[in-house]
């Protein structure tokens, strides 16, 4: 599914976030690179550096926004200034797609600034769809929601994580931003088979993927971007991308940020595997 | 006609379940941590935390229910105190580390985030310093001075940027009825310390040595922190604002400052001269002339009119 309605009908490749450390090099040198994701958040200002930044990475490559903060399963109503703002910066960059989280993250106007899970209930998955359905009506951008990871279970789910995303898309007719670090990460958090999870969503609606490294504790692991993308997140991958076809793929590192050359070697390991991929289906 | 933005039907009475469980969430996650960094034993309700958490969280293989919320309630702190820890670098330097970091956490307790940007977190330190002055008792004046420019650079970094007024714009306006207004980025301060220097002091301290801020190790921080003087005191008079992207801190002669100041209150600018004119040192007229062609030069003056100084 390399495009589909969920990424606007779009073949991007294998992108990078775009960071602050990596702002010069980029400008300077212009290195190839088929796309660059931004937190939306950080360019939702109102003039400055950030936007300069932005409009000159806009003339030399291609932007797709990917947000950290509409809470889509908050119950507090949606933030209208932030989507005004949002629907600003789509126009700017115009974003061929826009991604946010399936989690919710601020309660009675106070907001955590974390992506916080949401329990797996029919109820939830009414409400979020119903946000998403306003949200994207007003935005006019498909719009993919992203699984997070998590370290917390409730009492009250009724059902799976992955039947909970399904459920969501499918009520909302959203995409699916699939990141398969996060599966991996709540996989070993909570003790399930990661490969029924990637086996058991709707691969139609996947329109992204996104990779990442994680750092391992005594008795969890924590979602930190601040490593190299391990083995079992690359197996997964694998997986995913022979499920799903070869999907636009990005790689975050948000934390101890190497040099940009480093990031982009590690990023084009994702486009490999595609690459393999395809090889293989034309040999059958 | 394009769409307003959505008013949310889909809020609280659409999910009621939902909401209340997130109260729950929210409630384990925003309170401070004990000194050994883990969540408060006691909840609200004066019932053991382990027990009231077991209530809506599930146990995992490996950690209680509890553990699992406090993983979150360690990243909500972690994570806004970092944030002004990157924000406030001049005001961590005078209090000290152990004194930063607990006026952060009454502050935070006081002033949770209403914003969706962690940018706005610290809009109102100066107010909290003020009310609360125990924080800074050596220091009160100097600490919230430090506060005020760090918040205003803030500002200035990220701002709107109005479409700037030319020179010939100005030119044959009648002072008795022009009001001009200034860019919502400037912030004026007049401060009783020079902390214009001792913020560059702090920033020249703190830049990275050959490589990314986070591999200066901590200790080499903290030790460092102890080197930047603290300032006496003096007073001055600053024009915090963007150029070209890059934010500058201006010195302002005490007369300038006052103008601009009765300019952004409102006043016209015949009132804002008479308001000036006393302070200033030498010849007012071809003062007025050079501010009036540097400041159009850095784009300060955005409206003229009755309600320009609305605008700035």
């Amino acid at each position: 599914m390399p495009a589909n309605r969920f990424n606007n009908l779009t073949d991007y490749g294998i992108g990078l976030g775009l960071r602050v450390p990596h702002y010069q090099n980029i400008l300077s040198r212009k290195p190839t690179c088929d796309w660059f994701e931004i937190i939306s958040e950080n360019f939702m200002v109102d003039g400055g550096r950030p936007l300069q930044v932005l409009d000159q990475i806009l003339e030399q490559y291609r932007v797709v926004q990917h947000g950290v903060a509409m809470y889509l399963g908050s119950t507090d109503p949606l933030d209208r200034d932030h989507l005004r703002r949002l629907k600003r910066l789509v126009k700017r960059t115009n974003t061929p797609w826009l991604s946010d989280h399936l989690c919710w993250g601020s309660i009675d106007g106070s907001y955590s600034h974390d992506l916080l899970p949401l329990p797996y209930t029919f109820e939830a998955a009414e409400h979020v769809a119903q946000r998403i359905r306003e949200v994207r009506d007003y935005l006019e951008v498909p719009i993919l929601v992203e699984n997070v990871s998590s370290y917390a279970e409730f009492h009250a789910s009724e059902m799976t994580e992955w039947e909970f995303l399904g459920e969501v898309v499918e009520k909302a007719d959203a995409g699916i931003l699939l990141d398969v670090n996060n599966i991996y990460v709540s996989s070993q958090n909570h003790g399930f088979n990661p490969y029924d999870y990637l086996d058991r969503i709707p691969h139609a609606r996947v329109g992204q993927i996104h990779i990442a490294g994680h750092s391992k504790f005594e008795k969890y692991i924590l979602d930190t971007h601040d490593h190299p993308v391990l083995d079992p997140v690359w197996k997964l991958y694998a997986h995913a991308i022979r499920a799903i076809g070869p999907t636009a793929t990005l790689l975050e590192w948000d934390d101890r940020i190497p040099t940009f050359d480093e990031v982009h070697h590690e990023a084009l390991k994702a486009g490999r595997f595609c690459q393999e991929l395809v090889r293989a289906e034309s040999a059958t | 006609m394009p769409n307003p933005p959505p008013d949310s039907s889909s809020g609280a009475s659409t999910a009621p379940h939902l909401r209340a469980l997130q109260r729950q969430f929210a409630t384990g996650i925003m309170r401070p941590l004990t000194a050994e960094q883990t969540m408060q034993p006691e909840w609200t309700d004066g019932r053991p935390s382990a027990e009231a958490v077991a209530d809506f969280i599930k146990p995992g293989s490996r950690l209680a229910a509890i553990e699992r919320l406090e993983i979150y309630n360690r990243q909500y702190w972690y994570r806004l105190i970092d944030c002004f820890h990157e924000d406030f670098p001049g005001l961590r330097t005078l209090l000290g580390d152990r004194v930063f970091s607990a006026m952060t956490e009454a502050y935070l307790n006081r002033h949770r985030s209403r914003s969706f940007t962690l940018r706005n977190l610290g809009q109102d330190l100066e107010k909290f310093l003020a009310e609360e002055p125990q924080w800074t008792e050596k220091q009160p004046q100097l600490a919230r001075d430090i506060a005020r420019l760090e918040w205003a650079h803030i500002v200035a970094f990220d701002g709107e940027a109005l479409p700037p007024l030319e020179v010939d714009e100005l030119l044959g306006q009648d002072p008795a009825t022009l009001r001009l207004a200034l860019q919502p980025h400037l912030t004026l301060l007049a401060c009783a310390f020079p902390v214009d220097t001792f913020l560059f002091a702090t920033r020249r301290r703190d830049e990275p040595q050959g490589g990314a801020s986070h591999a200066v190790p901590e200790h080499v921080r903290k030790k460092a922190a102890r080197k930047v003087p603290r300032p006496r005191g003096k007073q001055i008079w600053l024009a915090v604002h963007r150029h070209a992207h890059s934010v500058y801190y201006k010195r302002l002669d005490p007369a300038a400052f006052a103008l601009l100041a009765a300019l952004r209150s409102g006043l016209t600018l015949a009132q804002a001269c008479e308001t000036a004119a006393p302070l200033a040192e030498g010849d007012f007229a071809a003062q007025l002339q050079d501010w009036f062609t540097q400041w159009a030069t850095f784009g300060w003056f955005v409206g003229t009119g009755p309600d320009a100084a609305g605008a700035g």
